[in-house]
């Protein structure tokens, strides 16, 4: 296996990462105002991701610079095709990312609920428009000879890729239902667990007819591959221990469905990295876009020192914010630590 | 305007909106660190109480520092894809090892100590501050490598199959001498940039008569570090100068509006007219040799002059026009120089105070000291204008051209709409940004919790 092929696999682990981890705080931001019926439940479901969102976030700059790093024409091709898609998941971000730390900063209800609201609509906009792009990937979008993007907006929103966004979405509202199951207690758990049983089967249905389509998308026919074999039961497992109220195996489940739906996509583009839809001999590959073999050395060497060390402090930040938070805390009378 | 307007136009919004608040990001995490190191050290109340005030309006800040970093590193992909094609070879390695070094290290200990106050073991607690400090540090260090790159290209060789700059001594980029000086340059402007903001909300509360204890320790801390920060601020500037008049001529020429070589050169505090690069600006007040002393660090030491620069250039890469926008260059520069003054002359006012102890009585200081507050970021901005400007109309000096960096599947009208949608979020931004950070450092500061108890978290 070459560096590139490595580097490949390590794009797709940090995107599966990105959706594993950030999945979850994007269906609590979907969710917050669906479990918590009042303030202290609303803080309840923002602070079981409060100190975590921030660090899996990371998952999605260092996705986007590994591929510009490892990758430069793949990044460039990707990134000028879909700008207007790109303006679309970064306003997401950014109205996501101030919505935490601004709506508790001013004790006006309508001060939280414009937070609430961005919130909600970052949180909706980031999944969707991701995975519209990497759906896009393996669909394929106008590229001509030179590696340029050909097509207009329009071309960007192919069935398939529309459906890898809806699938993300839903894997991402019930990943964080499940989350907001584990991390809760009294009301906002159980309305957490019964959204998770409403968007339980949907999303099975929706990643049930995901993987065959991403197969036969990439020419492979549709009996599914060792990858969506895992998937599909991860998928059937996390509906039946959401309905059965297992909430830790549930959980672990969803982190299974959607690492293994991301690894599918990716495994299927492989050796592509983006096809062309004008032409199949324009489409990029992984060789075709990689950096030089120096580079890549280098940045294995820092990568797999590196990665160890952030795996190792943010699964310890996980084990340091384990206890479940209660809407108790939050009540208007014990608001020691409000801000 | 043209696309490649747009996108440069888009480039220097993004870029200057985001490093209004990386600074401050950086200054105030590190002295934030230093209260909290401080409150273990001497278990005073008033550190605690300081750790926790300065540490909100930190945190205000890095929310929005964030965001629009996110921007910044989309925009090379989105507008200038030919220039991320062409060198993500080598541009690229900086920024992946800024994610994997730094970004993680800042992003997840900032939730672990926000959030972790009564949870971790204080010395745990005390750890994760400075873990972000220094994981904002080291951001800022791998950023400024990347930069220093497209200012002063080493480390590589040309592909000859493709045309592109491979990267063949990943240490040289940490070792190039513009990175060196210029990242240590930045860093001590952040840690101005920080005192500053500390100086005037302590002078604030002053003002008003509150918690003067408190604020009088976090006014001496802001002005024990500002003056020193500074002085070498300015010191390393300088050289920073005489080394980026080393390798790109262009700047420097450009700072002084130099047209034709000179030897001594001097440096000219106004300027009339010099705008649209009209070669012949009225100068006022010349300081002899001061320029020769700036760009070559010699009292007689010549300076090319834009003109012969533009004809060197010509002979080695061809006819064009290699000037760039000198007005912008020349007035950055002053800007960035005459503020930098402004805020020491202030600060040894502040440190007088101190030292006779009159801090806590001294109305006008306080007064001005508020105010004081715009200044670096000022400095920020301009300093930043010279730097980039200065490299026009390289995007990559001697490598590549900017309007050869730009995407070629993008139209005028894309970046023309997300130029409006990132400029309407942006200054809703700065509106909400501001009026918060005014809010929280207005506040009165919160009592310290009782002896005995847990400290509690902040929690959102």
């Amino acid at each position: 296996m070459g560096l590139a092929t490595f580097w490949f696999i390590l794009t797709a682990v940090l995107w599966a990462g990105f959706f594993v981890l950030e999945g979850f705080d994007l269906g609590v931001g979907l969710l917050h105002n669906l479990v918590g019926r009042d303030e202290a439940g609303r803080r309840t479901a923002i602070n079981t991701i409060g100190p975590l969102w921030d660090g899996n976030e990371v998952w999605l700059i260092v996705a986007a610079a590994a591929m510009f790093a490892a990758f430069p024409g793949w990044y460039a091709t990707m990134f000028s095709a879909y700008y207007l898609v790109m303006v679309l998941i970064l306003v997401g971000l950014i109205l996501r990312g101030v919505s935490f730390e601004f709506r508790g900063k001013v004790d006006s209800p309508r001060w939280r609920l414009v937070w609430d609201t961005t919130l909600a609509l970052g949180s909706l906009l980031v999944p969707f428009f991701v995975g519209v792009a990497l759906g896009g990937l393996l669909h394929g979008v106008p590229i001509g000879q030179d590696e340029e993007f050909t097509g207009g907006f329009g071309d960007l929103f192919s069935g398939y890729a529309v459906f890898t966004g809806l699938t993300l979405l839903l894997l991402c509202l019930l990943h964080g239902a499940c989350f907001l199951a584990l991390r809760t207690t009294g009301e906002v758990r159980a309305r957490a667990r019964r959204l998770g049983r409403i968007v339980a089967p949907i999303t099975a249905l929706a990643v049930l007819a995901f993987l065959p389509w991403t197969h036969s998308v990439a020419g492979k026919g549709a009996l599914p591959g060792i990858v969506q074999l895992l998937a599909l039961l991860a998928v059937l497992a996390a509906y039946w221990l959401v309905t059965t109220r297992h909430e830790g195996w549930a959980f672990t489940a969803t982190c299974f469905t959607i690492a293994t739906c991301m690894l599918s996509l990716f495994a299927d583009l492989y050796p592509h990295v983006m096809v062309s839809s004008t032409n199949p001999a324009y489409s990029l590959t992984v060789d075709g876009t990689a950096s030089g073999s120096y580079a890549l050395k280098v940045m294995t060497v820092v990568a797999v020192v590196l990665l160890p060390v952030v795996l190792a402090y943010q699964g310890w930040t996980y084990h340091v914010f384990r206890r479940r938070v209660s809407p108790e805390q939050f009540a208007p009378a014990a608001q020691p630590a409000a801000e | 305007m043209s696309q490649l307007d747009l996108a440069r136009l888009q480039f220097a919004m993004t870029s200057i909106y985001h490093f209004l608040f990386v600074p401050v990001t950086i200054g105030l995490g590190f002295l934030t660190a230093l209260l909290q190191t401080a409150w273990h050290r001497t278990r005073l109340p008033e550190h605690l109480r300081l750790t926790r005030f300065f540490g909100t309006l930190l945190v205000i800040n890095i929310a929005v520092g964030v965001v629009t970093g996110l921007v910044q590193e989309f925009q090379f992909g989105m507008d200038w894809s030919a220039y991320s094609r062409t060198v993500g070879d080598v541009f690229g390695a900086p920024l992946a090892m800024e994610g994997l070094a730094a970004f993680f290290l800042e992003s997840t200990f900032l939730g672990l100590w926000l959030f972790g106050w009564d949870r971790l073991p204080e010395r745990v607690h005390l750890a994760t501050i400075w873990a972000v400090a220094v994981g904002g540090a080291l951001s800022a260090a791998f950023i400024m490598a990347a930069n220093s790159w497209m200012q002063h290209p080493v480390g590589y060789t040309v592909d000859a199959e493709t045309g592109r700059p491979r990267l063949t001594d990943v240490w040289k980029l940490f070792t190039n001498p513009v990175f060196l000086r210029g990242y240590l340059h930045v860093l001590l402007a952040s840690v101005v940039t920080g005192a500053v903001v500390m100086l005037a909300v302590s002078a604030w509360q002053l003002r008003k008569g509150r918690s003067p204890i408190a604020f009088h320790a976090s006014a001496r801390l802001s002005l024990v570090v500002l003056v020193p920060a500074l002085l070498l601020a300015m010191l390393v500037g300088s050289e920073l100068g005489v080394t980026e008049g080393k390798y790109q001529p262009m700047k420097i020429a450009g700072a002084e509006a130099q047209w034709t070589t000179c030897q001594p050169c001097s440096f000219s505090l106004f300027q009339i007219g010099g705008g649209n690069n009209d070669q012949t600006p009225t100068k006022i007040i010349a300081v002899p040799h001061l320029l020769s002393l700036l760009a070559t660090n010699h009292w007689n030491g010549q300076v090319l002059g834009l003109n012969e620069v533009q004809s060197q250039y010509q002979a080695q890469y061809g006819p064009g026009d290699y000037v760039p926008d000198v007005f912008v260059q020349y007035w950055s520069m002053r800007v960035m120089a005459y503020l930098a003054v402004v805020v020491l002359l202030v600060a040894l006012w502040g440190l007088w105070l101190l030292w006779r102890k009159r801090l806590t009585a001294a109305r006008a200081f306080q007064r001005v000291a508020v105010w004081v507050v715009v200044l670096p970021f000022l400095m920020n901005t301009a300093g930043w204008l010279l730097t980039e400007n200065g490299r026009q109309p390289w995007i990559v000096q001697g490598i590549q051209l900017t309007r050869n960096g730009v995407s070629p599947s993008i139209t005028t009208t894309t970046v023309a709409i997300s130029i409006v949608v990132f400029f309407l979020l942006y200054a809703a931004l700065a509106v909400i940004e501001v009026f918060l950070m005014l809010r929280y450092a207005r506040r009165e500061l919160e009592p310290a919790p009782a002896e005995g108890t847990r400290t509690p978290s902040l929690t959102y």
